[in-house]
């Protein structure tokens, strides 16, 4: 195999999917596209088939159903060693018994480009670590490992690069900063990357565009805000941040507005922001776009209004307090107000109203899971 | 003395006096291998380097020591070879029989030599083989395969399955990632189980006595001559394998403790 | 309760992947099948000998395939004592080099953790004997214990020996000597097991007011005993068939042979197959009973 590839990133789409394994299925239906030269994410929870089908791309496990294409091209067939794409493994998969610059010549001398040893010191330079190429892997630190396996990777100009779980293995600190140099590094190579994680905060951090996984399929593709702001199904909103919930039937529903009504009091939501807009509903609101009040507030058709109840629990995480809020006959509510100075002094104990626009409520296709529905 | 510091050097001073009771053999057979004897090696008669350097003198020392090496040898090869494979596929690959395999690598470990060596005595006697070189190979071999396994499934459990993938990633050949990469991580494992193939070959008597027909070995020449007396040049033997194991022994751990070290230092 | 305010949740596990197929059977079928041909055919080889009678035409060593059971009516009868003196001297020096071995792999395991030098001369030295021919140490002891070698004379002139008393060829000479081949086969085991002791387990246990002697029954030697029970059978299995010790020409005398003596004589010697092999697959048998019952209630299924 000594052909040069393509020094840019190439699309790669899969097309239906499917990974069987013996008594259960681990993938199902799965189609994606994603465009060349984007930083892509795979978020899901373990178990939701995300490293599956990373390890299908890459060629480590194949598919019982489907295509993958990439440049256009079926690698379905291919073995590993055949695809021009590249992996960072998740415990970086270094191997011991070479040195730093022979681990990432590695690729280059089973190619049999030119060249290996001065192509692996520019990788190395690149993840600032020529200093330590003589180093033994086990001789490096976490973060070091994790820029060696990125070098590993990156020296074969791949279509696409794989990163599985790549800072899983880091402390918070060094994860963060590991953040900021691979998505700088992504922007100055211009490849695909196809990152699998679990973390919401990485994923939305670095990804162009984030694909929610649940149980095998996709439950939401998009923007990292978009995903937060508009979760079409109750996992998506569950898996991305903190929601309110409310479940129940709608009662009226027009171009511009759709209601529920839950436990006698009216709910609404714009219609554009709802998945469904008959039978039984879930709509919910981020506890960010919510407000308390000391007086009730005046009625009003853009206000979804709840209350009065009482502050039971106030938590202070720095840039916002989280109030926990127990309205009579509703349930509790978690409300997060800004550090600015601007929210009322309020103490344990306190009876205060709930609002938020109308327009901040989403509507979900689904019903969280656990839930009895309320008629 | 308190009965606390008594108890403190109790044990290392047991261990002691077990491990000079343990060398009293090996100390006298090096001992008389220097033995200046006439017809017996039973009374010290005085030094002599006679022995060791003219060795080959007592009529079959070196033939027997000769055919040890050789069926040692090719049987330790075709062991570690067989071991080898079956190991990785017990650790890496899912089958089926899975324990009826464990079961057929472990009744070996459990069967008396002196079964295995009358069972293969009794199989060459059906099959009309004659027994010689090649009848101890083929005994050796098999009683040495399961300790290989064992041995080698060890090390194969310790090797991350990521670090082939990753080699298969990165455009190697599966034929390619077993000799870059699984190969020679597993080497270690591979030559201690080589190791003590060879080391359990060529100590072999019982399955030897019975499957080796007129064929000597050094462990049988030992047995043959002990009913008159084991000349001195069979402890010059003796003792020049012991010194050769271990010179190997400590430099393995020498050379393992210099690496060590190495990797320490940053 | 249809009004919920939930955060991320803790996932289930993601299963590994497997491979089957023909690269397992490439790798598995040589060593197999060369087990099943030379380790599995012989043992069916030893039941259809241990069966056969004498050839019609009488010639020495000839046998004709038959259902001879009464070979081993004859075995037994004829070798009970060998049978009961080699049970009798595995067990007993199975337990003294159990109590031998353990105290060296506890020291060299637990207490020369922390230093690498030591405890490399240590295991060098445990495994030292392997290095010397089996039956060159064997005879050197014998020379050692020989009528008239010093430690004999010396017992002999401070009157613990009476002047025609002798060491060679009795069972405390037997016994002796299977007990010093066998030490490192128990002592390797038990240190492997020891080795991995987690020693935080014994101080937690000083720590909830044990006392050493209690800590050490009720902590270190449980956890130990996968180990044990591995050296136990190292030793005893080997012990069991070995006629090396025992025979005439090294430590044993006219009343010590064991089983393995009486298979050596009658297969090698006379040629009576039929009977050693008889006498063989008993002894087999009476190992793989022994074997799955202790590993059965040891609760070590695991051993390989």
């Amino acid at each position: 195999m000594a052909t040069e590839f393509i020094a840019r990133g190439q699309d790669l789409e899969l097309k239906g999917i499917r990974k069987e394994f013996p008594g259960f299925v681990a993938v199902d239906n799965l189609n994606l596209k994603i465009p060349a030269g984007e930083f892509f994410a795979l978020l899901g929870p373990s178990g939701c088939g995300k490293t599956t089908t990373l390890r299908m791309i890459a060629g480590l496990e194949s598919p019982s159903k489907g295509e993958i294409l990439l440049g256009g091209k079926d690698i379905a067939g291919m073995k590993p060693h055949e695809r021009p794409v590249n992996t960072v493994f998740q415990n970086y998969a270094l191997f011991p018994h070479m040195s730093v610059l022979e681990n990432v010549a590695f690729g280059i001398r089973q190619r049999k480009l030119t060249d290996p040893l001065s192509k692996a010191e520019k990788a190395l330079a690149m993840v600032e670590l020529e200093h330590l190429a003589q180093r033994r892997p086990q001789q490096l630190s976490g973060g070091q490992q994790q820029r060696v396996a990125l070098a590993r990777a990156l020296v074969n100009r791949p279509s696409l690069l794989l990163l599985d779980e790549p800072l899983g293995a880091l402390d918070l600190k060094l994860r963060r900063q590991m953040q900021i140099e691979l998505k700088a590094i992504q922007m100055e190579v211009g490849l695909t990357f196809l990152h699998v994680t679990h973390d919401q905060e990485e994923a939305m951090d670095m990804a162009d565009t984030v694909a929610v996984m649940n149980q095998g399929h996709i439950e939401q593709l998009g923007a990292p805000e978009v995903l937060y702001d508009r979760p079409k199904t109750a996992f998506v909103a569950k898996f991305l941040g903190q929601s309110n919930m409310f479940i129940g039937k709608v009662t009226e529903t027009n171009s511009e507005t759709t209601s529920i009504e839950y436990k006698g009091k009216k709910i609404t939501g714009l219609t554009k922001r709802s998945e469904k807009v008959t039978g039984v509903i879930a709509i919910g609101v981020r506890p960010e776009k919510t407000y308390f009040h000391e007086t009730q507030p005046d009625d009003d058709p853009g206000l979804n209004i709840l209350g009065p109840g009482e502050i039971t629990d106030i938590r202070f995480t720095g840039v916002s307090n989280q109030y926990q809020i127990d309205i009579p006959g509703i349930g509790v509510m978690t409300v997060f107000a800004q550090n600015v100075g601007r929210s009322p002094v309020v103490e344990l104990g306190a009876q205060v109203y709930v609002s938020w626009k109308i327009e901040h409520s989403f509507g979900l296709s689904d019903l969280p899971s656990g839930v009895e529905e309320e008629h | 003395m308190t009965r606390f510091s008594l108890g403190k050097y109790l044990l290392p001073t047991y261990v002691f006096l077990t491990f000079l009771f343990l060398m009293i053999p090996i100390g006298y057979t090096f001992a008389f291998s220097f033995n200046d004897s006439i017809k017996s090696n039973i009374i010290w008669r005085g030094f002599t380097l006679d022995n060791w350097l003219n060795v080959c003198d007592q009529a079959g020392v070196c033939g027997a020591f000769g055919n040890s090496l050789l069926v040692a040898v090719i049987a330790t090869a075709v062991s570690t070879v067989l071991g080898t494979m079956i190991a990785i596929a017990l650790v890496r690959y899912r089958f089926k029989f899975r324990s009826a395999t464990n079961l057929l690598l472990f009744l070996p470990l459990a069967t008396p030599e002196v079964v295995m060596g009358a069972g293969l005595a009794a199989q060459f006697l059906d099959f009309g083989w004659t027994k010689g070189l090649t009848t101890v190979i083929i005994a050796h071999v098999m009683f040495t395969l399961s300790f290989v396994v064992v041995t080698v499934k060890a090390r194969v459990a310790t090797l991350d399955p990521a670090l082939e993938e990753a080699g298969r990633d990165l455009y190697a050949s599966p034929i390619q990632v077993f000799w870059k990469i699984t190969f020679p991580l597993l080497l270690p494992g591979i030559l201690s189980a080589a190791m003590l193939a060879f080391a359990l070959s060529f100590d072999d008597f019982i399955i030897t006595q019975f499957n080796s027909g007129s064929v000597d070995t050094f462990p049988k020449f030992v047995y043959t001559a002990a009913a008159r007396g084991i000349p001195p040049e069979a402890n010059v033997v003796g003792s020049f394998v012991f010194i050769v194991a271990i010179a190997i022994v400590i430099a393995v751990q020498v050379r393992s403790a210099m690496k060590k070290r190495k990797l320490l230092s940053k | 309760m249809a009004f919920v305010a939930f955060g991320s949740q803790a996932p289930a596990k993601e299963q590994g992947p497997s491979k089957t197929g023909r690269v397992a059977l490439f790798l598995l079928l040589p060593g197999l099948f060369y087990l099943a041909l030379f380790f599995i055919t012989p043992l069916v080889s030893l039941i259809i000998t241990s069966l056969k009678a004498p050839s019609a035409t009488g010639a020495i060593g000839r046998y004709d395939l038959g259902l001879e059971f009464g070979n081993y009516a004859y075995a037994v009868t004829q070798y009970a004592p060998q049978i009961f003196r080699s049970f009798s001297f595995a067990v007993l020096a199975t337990v003294i080099a159990l109590a031998i071995s353990y105290p060296i792999a506890y020291f060299i395991a637990v207490k020369s953790r922390n230093r690498p030098l030591l405890k490399g001369i240590l295991l060098t030295l445990v495994v030292a004997p392997f290095f010397i021919s089996f039956l060159l140490r064997t005879f050197a002891w014998k020379q050692i214990f020989s009528n008239d070698s010093l430690v004999v004379n010396v017992l002999k002139d401070i009157g613990v020996f009476g002047a025609d008393s002798y060491i060679i060829g009795t069972n405390f000479a037997v016994v002796f000597g299977l007990v010093y081949n066998f030490i490192p086969f128990m002592t390797l085991p038990i240190y492997a097991n020891l080795d991995r002791l987690d020693l935080s387990l014994v101080e937690a246990g000083s720590d909830l007011y044990a006392s050493p002697s209690k800590t050490f029954r009720k902590i270190t030697l449980p956890l130990s005993l996968p180990g044990v029970i591995s050296g136990t059978l190292l030793t005893f299995i080997p012990i069991s068939g070995d006629y090396v010790v025992a025979s005439r020409d090294f430590l044993g005398g006219p009343d010590t042979a064991m089983i393995g003596n009486v298979v050596e004589a009658n297969f090698l010697r006379i040629q009576d197959y039929p009977t050693a092999s008889a006498i063989s697959v008993m002894l087999m048998a009476t190992i793989v009973v022994f074997v799955s019952a202790y590993v059965r209630r040891s609760g070590t299924d695991d051993l390989l």
